[in-house]
């Protein structure tokens, strides 16, 4: 098998991580390429959508650059496409983070801040959502393969999706509110935890999207 | 659903090894911070913390070929802290993998360097590192004060007052050790760590003075922490990550165990 892995690069996260995990998981003959190129990312088998920092910012950037298009071309081809974090919350409808943006609108769902949230003992949460919690994995889903419900992964975010539908959920979390941990549509799975630093759980779920045939 | 809190082994490094050593069973050369880094991620640490106590300039090459290099190897968070002075120092350390930074001194010499990292970065891979020691009397309410320098240099600034105004200012993390106890094997220091986690939206790592796991577990549920940080005791071997985990929780602490 030869394939080409597309980590999507628009300049501001630390795509270090991402691509060196994949690196560890691929597959003989599979080819982990960061970019910002759109048209190397139209010529790519499979593509990752990482992302840290603000969403506006990212939104900005991807649509400036022409990789909004070049991901979304990705997702009409039925490629593979697997969001991480900031790279999921741009594949839903809309955030409100910096006054609202509007965002691809692969998934619907909005995005929000968390909020003033309270813990079950009563004491307020801190944001962000920092450190490992679990995934209620809602979805019988080829992702999951290998790990077990309720696993923990590695999040830090102060933004989260919200009344995503219950057909496109994958994965929930919880953290004063219950939000989607992951979604997933056809050929697109989308999480807001670190895979890439969420150790063997982690590390197997990029196992599996490397290996994913939607 | 919870989530936990988290342990953190804590690596002094200085020009690429590991200073204070680190005894492992079965490794021979325990000074290679990626080795140790490594070994702390396979025995379940939740995120390791790489201090680079290297005065050189020449020297910060070498942390960042070191954390390149354990960045491809330790699949878990890694923060770096010591010597971030600038916004091409953070975009340095980010892109050779580190996760999170942690800046001390530059905080103090001009806060919004903070706000400008916050803003460049995003808060969530900004720690802002206080190190406190207490000033009050006696007889007096407890005050810290925050020193720089690795702790030479006195500011005058109350501890308290300086977390939240990091925060305010885009921190989305509080390294927060008391020099009072760094070292002593006393515990940390608890009205310390609850006065600071009290006062701050975000997490709050507590370290300084770890000699036993109650600490651990008092520094959580006496003093509200989010995360612990500890050195010597896992470097050598008193304790490992997993009896810590398990003593944690079995003092009703959530862990990932």
């Amino acid at each position: 098998m030869t394939e080409t892995v597309a980590v999507v690069d628009y300049g501001m996260g630390n795509l270090h991580s991402a691509g060196k995990a994949l690196e560890k998981m691929a597959a003989d003959g599979q080819r982990i390429h960061i970019t910002g190129d759109p048209d190397a990312l139209r010529a790519a088998d499979r593509v990752v959508f990482p992302g840290v920092g603000a969403i506006r910012d990212c939104i900005k950037v991807i649509t400036e650059t022409g990789l909004d298009r070049a991901i979304l071309d990705a997702i009409d081809a039925h490629k593979p496409v697997l969001g991480i974090c900031v790279g999921m919350q741009a594949m839903m409808d809309h955030s409100e983070e910096n006054d609202g943006v509007d965002c691809l609108g692969v998934f619907a769902g909005r995005v929000r801040f968390f909020g003033e949230q309270y813990g079950e003992t009563g004491g307020r949460l801190k944001v962000p959502h920092m450190g490992w919690n679990q995934v209620r994995q809602t979805v019988d889903h080829p992702l999951w393969d290998g790990i077990d419900d309720n696993s923990r992964f590695y999040f830090v975010h102060s933004y989260c999706a919200v009344e995503v539908p219950e057909e496109e959920m994958a994965g929930r979390c919880e953290y004063g509110l219950p939000f989607a941990a992951a979604v997933a549509k056809h050929n697109v799975f989308a999480v807001q935890f670190h895979p890439e630093k969420s150790a063997d759980a982690g590390l197997r779920l990029l196992g599996n999207f490397l290996r994913w045939q939607p | 659903m919870t989530l936990a809190k988290r342990i953190i082994p804590c690596l002094d490094v200085d020009a690429g090894r590991v200073v204070k050593g680190v005894r492992f069973v079965e490794i021979r050369d325990a000074g290679d911070p990626v080795e140790v880094a490594r070994r702390y991620n396979e025995a379940g640490a939740d995120e390791i913390t790489f201090l680079d106590i290297t005065a050189s300039h020449q020297d910060r090459d070498t942390t960042l070929e070191t954390v390149e290099r354990m960045a491809s190897q330790v699949f878990i968070p890694l923060t770096v802290g010591g010597g971030v002075r600038t916004i091409q120092d953070i975009r340095n350390l980010l892109n050779a993998g580190a996760d999170k930074v942690s800046i001390n001194s530059a905080a103090v010499k001009d806060p919004d360097f903070v706000r400008e990292a916050a803003q460049r970065f995003g808060s969530q891979c900004i720690v802002v590192a206080i190190d406190a020691k207490k000033v009050s009397g006696e007889s007096e309410n407890n005050r810290w004060e925050i020193f720089t320098h690795g702790g030479r240099k006195p500011t005058g600034i109350d501890a308290i007052e300086w977390a939240k105004r990091m925060t305010d200012y885009g921190a989305g993390e509080i390294l927060l050790t008391s020099m009072d106890r760094d070292g002593t094997k006393n515990g940390f220091d608890i009205a310390l760590t609850r006065g600071i986690s009290d006062a701050v939206p975000v997490p709050v790592i507590a370290s300084g003075g770890v000699g036993n796991l109650q600490h651990l577990v008092d520094g959580v549920i006496q003093g509200g922490a989010d995360a612990v940080l500890a050195a010597s005791i896992f470097h050598f071997g008193e304790y490992s990550i997993a009896e810590a985990k398990e003593y944690m929780a079995r003092a009703g602490i959530e862990m990932r165990l």
